[in-house]
Parts: C-alpha cells; structure tokens; sequence
C-alpha cells in the first residue's frame, strides 16, 4: 500500500495546510514509510485483541451538572483575530 | 401521493433526531447552555477552542442519555468512547466536534408507535452523546460571517432509527413518540419549532418486493412535525417520479423550504465529507456500572403507556381520552392537578378536552404556556355539578379566568404602582395597555389561588397580573353574574311573563305542539342571561300550561 501525492494533497487540504510540491514530495515519502511499518505489524495476528482506544487505563471523572460563572465577553473576544462588539467575525462563508 | 405509485413502490425511511438536554451546563463545561443571552457571553477558553483547555464530561450528559436508552428498550454499553469528528467551520473553534463514533452508550432498543389502523415496532440503532456547535450568522454583515459560540459545546443526544419506516405517517407517529418519551423524561424541551428537537431523514424507494434498499436522499431543515411529514412524502413523490419517467436518483442531501412547500439540494462542495473520525484522546472511556444502570433505572418515571393504562384503570376513562391526555405530559399534570380530591375525576377530564383544549388550540397555545390557577377547572366543574351553575356559564366563568390569566403580562416598565416585590393589578393589560395608570394595585396574594410567577425574576421586579376581583370561582361566577338561578318566586315570575307575551306559542302547545317546550325554556334562558335553573322552568311551563 502506497499513498499517491493526490491523496497527500487531499489530506493536506482536509487540515488546510498549504504545501509546496518539494514537501508533497517530503510528506508521500515519510507517509509511506509509517505505512511501511503498518504494514510490518500487521503481520502479528490481532483477531482476538480489543483496539486500544485509551493509552491510559481509566475512566472518565464524571464533573457535577453545575453551572459556574462564564468568561466575560470582552475576554471571550480579546484574542480573536477580528471582532465587533458582539461577535467573532470571520470571512463571509457561503452556505 | 397516488395509490398507484403505493402499489407499485414503497419508501424505505431513517430518522435521526437529535435532542437538546436541560442540563445546568454544558456537555464539557461548566457554563449554563443558554440561548437568546447577549452574544459570546455564555462561553468559556474551552468552548472557544483555546488551547490548553480540557473536557470534562457533565455528569448529567451520561444520565439523562441512558434514561433515554433505558426508556427505548435499549442496550447500555458498559463501556463507550468519545470520538471526534474532523472538520472546519468557524462555529467549531476546535476544528473538531466530540461526538461518539464506533461504541454508542445506547445501542439496539426499540419504540412502539401507534397509527390509526395498526401498531408497528420501531428499532433504535444507537443513541450517542455530542456536544452542538456555535451560531453563524451570514445575514448581518454584508463582507463577513458572524459566529456566536454560545451554543457551542451545548449537549445533544442523536436518537437513530434503524430504516424501519415506510411512510411519513409513520415518520410523524415516531418522531411524536420521541418527543413525548423525551418531554415524560424531563431531558429535553422536545420544542422543534426552537430547535431543540432537530429531526433529519434519510429516505429511498424501492419497487414492492425488492430487498435492497433504493439510492437514499438525506432531507434537512424540516422545523416541525409536520414538515416532516409532508418534507418526506414530497420526497417519497419525487423519487418516484425521476425513477418511473426513466431517471436515477441521486445521493444529496436535501433543504426543506416550508414557504415553498418543497425541498432542493444543498448547495456545497462535490467533495463528500470525510469526518476521520478517531477516539478522542482527552476523555478517557465512560464506564456504566450495573450499579448505575439500576439506579437510574429506578430513577425513570411513569411514561405515557404506564400512565395512559394508568388513566384507564383509576379513573375509568375512555381508552381514546387517556390517549389524549397523556399525549402531552404537561397536559396529563394539569389534568392529575386539577382533580386534587374531585370525586368525579371524568367530569375534570371531559371539561378540559372540550374547553381548556379548544382555548389552547384556538391561541395556538400550549398548556405550559398559560397560568391557569391551580383548582380552577375542579372550581368550575364542581360549581356546575352542584348546579350552581349552567354548563353553558360553566364554560363562560372559565373563559373569563383563561382569559385572564392567559394575558398575563410579566413585566412592564411603570414604577408607579411599587409597592412590594409583587404587585397584583386589576384588569387586562394586553387589551388595555394605555390605561395601566386606572388599574388597581392590590397587594397581595390571591385566596383560593397560586398563581405561578416567574420565581428567576430579580427582586423587586414589578410583575403585574391582569387578577379578577375574586376570592374563588364561585366570587367570581357572583361577580359576572352567572350563579343559577333556582329561586322559584323569581322564576315563576320569569315564566309568567314569556307566556303572557307569547300567546301565539302558548296557543300552539295547547293545540298539542309539545316541541315547543323549548322555545319556552330558551326565553326564560334569554331572559334570565342563561342563569335559570332549566329543569325548573321545564317543570313550572308544563304545570302552567297544562296543569
């Protein structure tokens, strides 16, 4: 199994990252090679272990269904890159 | 739809409804998820994807889930993940929306429907927990698009039917069902028209007797019940038509226009969506322990079935009108309230069927809507056992008192009339909202009565009440004049005089006309504003004339 550079194109613009045709040539090298040693272990038979989800064994902390005071709205909006006063504005997305 | 293209094909459809849970916070934190508050004040760092922020899953996320697993019959997974879901909106600050994937938390149950001529069971595939993305608004601002993250991170449950239903009567019965377990769970608001139930549907047609299921079309935007009725027969209707005038159908997903009563696709890009969903590395597993599973087991109340049999069996109701009264869960209360300890709990039910319902269909109301005090219907009802009233004034004292409280008017901004925390006026503010200032403060609470204020209210906030002057209904019945009349010197009098000014009539009866029995008791009816006692003047008009 190979990746082709179309599907590292395809892959790059799902995590909108713009490359240059030097690192799709980079990224399709080192992408197989990781693929190369997928394929390595899936030479071990794993018919009857479960997938690790989790690295860590344990369990979810389950947090009380309380309410606490939110930030406020000029913090909430201080780091956006552009904002009126209400809102985050953001280049016009068509639906 | 044509019977002919039902004999030839049948529709293969798939709900998936999502529903918004009251919970206090949201699904990974601790702010309240709140609508119609000023923009982007209901957030935290981590609903706007800050980095360094971590989930922690609400504890009432996982509980009222699995009541809502439990109360469709469903498997609980002892142990489920959370995954993400990839991709880019400027409403998901993330880049990401924690969702559930691969291990449901309720998988595999079912709900039974009912339609007019037959039951049927519907399978549940999977109920899953996610959190709901923020608010774009493209409308306001000509160059940019405006995002309110408030709602981001609120929590949502996705209730998916397994491809079970075959029309959209039987969509509608589900869909109804969904909402009315949800509404006798208290997890969720089941208000569509607000979005707080959202509802999309998968549909396909295959010819009768094929197995395979036909190329489906997602339908979206459909923002109420009915819409999604008639959003899926439209689509049943089109799909019918492409493939019998020789077309195929296409997969898309479909917009639901209401205004134009039809659906187009959805304007997006050709490229399919492709989520890469993976576990999510920041919420360790959700356990359910048996321990828990029973305890919220116990926890669920009585849902619509229980209680419909429930009606049937104390009460001794009508199948149907237990049906119609446990339909709505606010309805059964108001119901179960009212009867407090009314020995003839039938008189209640017959008197809310026919009058409270028909004032909540005619305002287009719900019954959590209006305020009517606690024990008025039982007043009125007992007032008109005990004949004290007619039926017909029975129905006019309650009109009056709908009316009343149902133009209740919260707040408004006249400081004239402070006099306490509560002030209570007389007269109805919607009709009358210019002369406020020859309206009555009376300051205090209302005997016989609770009414239901609005307790969130600041301190000191003037609420005023369109209040009757009354103390009890019968106060109030005496007040507008509608007590009955069974005083036989005043209706002798009454009847008296219709016989001297209708002689004719009276000639008739004699001659045998005996129908007109009525005529005489509508007089004395007309005359006395529907308060004569009416078997009385029967009485008193059959000895007159006959005796």
């Amino acid at each position: 199994m190979s990746v082709s550079e179309k599907e590292v194109r395809y892959v790059a613009n799902l995590a909108r990252l713009q490359l240059s045709d030097e690192e799709v040539k980079h990224l399709g090298e080192d992408m197989n090679k990781i693929l190369g040693f997928m394929d390595l272990l899936n030479e071990l038979d794993t018919t009857d272990i479960a997938p690790l989800e989790h690295v860590v064994e344990m369990d979810s902390r389950l947090r009380k269904d309380e309410a606490k005071t939110p930030l406020s709205h000029e913090d909430a909006l201080k780091n956006a890159p552009d904002a009126d006063s209400d809102y985050f504005r953001v280049p016009k997305v068509i639906e | 739809m044509s019977t002919i293209a039902h004999e030839r094909f049948e529709a293969v459809i798939g709900l998936e409804v999502h529903a918004q849970l009251l919970t206090k916070s949201k699904a990974f934190a601790p702010v309240p998820p709140i609508y119609g508050e000023a923009p982007n004040t209901m957030v935290t760092p981590l609903c706007l994807g800050h980095p360094g922020t971590l989930p922690v899953v609400n504890e009432n996320l996982v509980r009222y889930i699995i009541k809502m697993g439990l109360a469709t019959n469903c498997q609980i997974a002892p142990k489920s993940i959370f995954a993400r879901k990839n991709y880019f909106y400027p409403d998901l600050p993330k880049g990401y929306q924690i969702s559930q994937f691969e291990t449901p938390i309720c998988h595999d149950g079912f709900v039974d429907i009912e339609l007019e001529e037959y039951d049927k069971r519907i399978g549940v595939t999977r109920i899953h927990m996610e959190e709901d993305a923020g608010k774009s608004i493209h409308d306001q601002d000509p160059y940019n698009t405006l995002v309110d993250l408030n709602r981001a991170g609120t929590p949502l449950i996705e209730i998916v039917s397994e491809p079970d239903l075959r029309t959209p009567q039987e969509a509608y019965a589900y869909l109804t069902k969904i909402k009315q377990i949800v509404q006798y769970l208290e997890i969720c608001d089941g208000n569509m028209e607000e979005g707080s139930l959202r509802c999309d549907a998968n549909v396909s047609v295959r010819p009768r007797g094929q197995k395979e299921f036909g190329t489906r079309t997602e339908l979206k935007n459909m923002n109420s019940f009915r819409n999604v009725e008639k959003a899926i027969e439209y689509e049943i209707y089109r799909q019918i038509e492409l493939i019998e005038g020789g077309g195929t159908v296409v997969q898309q997903t479909r917009l639901w226009d209401t205004s134009k009563m039809q659906s187009r696709p959805m304007r997006s890009k050709e490229e399919a969506h492709d989520y890469r969903y993976f576990p999510e590395p920041d919420l360790p597993p959700i356990i359910v322990s048996d321990e828990m599973k029973e305890e919220i087991r116990a926890e669920l109340p009585e849902l619509a079935d229980v209680r419909q049999k429930r009606f049937v069996s104390e009460y001794g109701m009508s199948e149907d009108d237990a049906k119609t009264l446990t339909e709505d869960k606010y309805l059964a209360d108001f119901f179960e309230r009212e009867i407090g300890d009314y020995p003839n709990p039938l008189d209640i039910s017959n008197f809310i069927k026919t009058h409270v319902l028909r004032t909540l269909n005619e305002d287009k109301k719900h019954i959590s809507e209006v305020n009517l005090p606690t024990g008025s219907v039982q007043a009125i009802v007992s007032l008109n056992g005990k004949n004290e009233i007619s039926s017909s004034n029975a129905v006019k004292l309650y009109d009056e008192i709908y009316d009343s409280f149902n133009n209740f008017q919260n707040v408004l901004p006249d400081q004239d009339f402070v006099t306490g925390n509560i002030t209570f006026l007389k007269g109805n503010l919607d009709t009358n909202p210019e002369s406020v200032s020859n309206f009555v403060p009376i300051n205090t609470s209302i005997p016989d009565y609770s009414v239901r204020i609005n307790t969130d209210l600041p301190d000191n906030t003037l609420v005023y009440l369109p209040v009757l002057e009354y103390s009890s209904a019968k106060g109030l019945a005496e007040k507008l004049n509608l007590i009955q009349v069974s005083d036989s010197g005043f209706l002798e009098e009454l009847v008296d005089e219709i016989i001297a000014n209708n002689p004719d009539e009276v000639e008739r009866y004699r001659g045998g006309k005996k129908q007109l029995m009525g005529f005489f008791v509508g007089q004395a009816m007309k005359a006395s504003k529907g308060k004569a006692n009416p078997k009385m003047v029967t009485q008193m008009v059959a000895k007159k004339l006959e005796g």
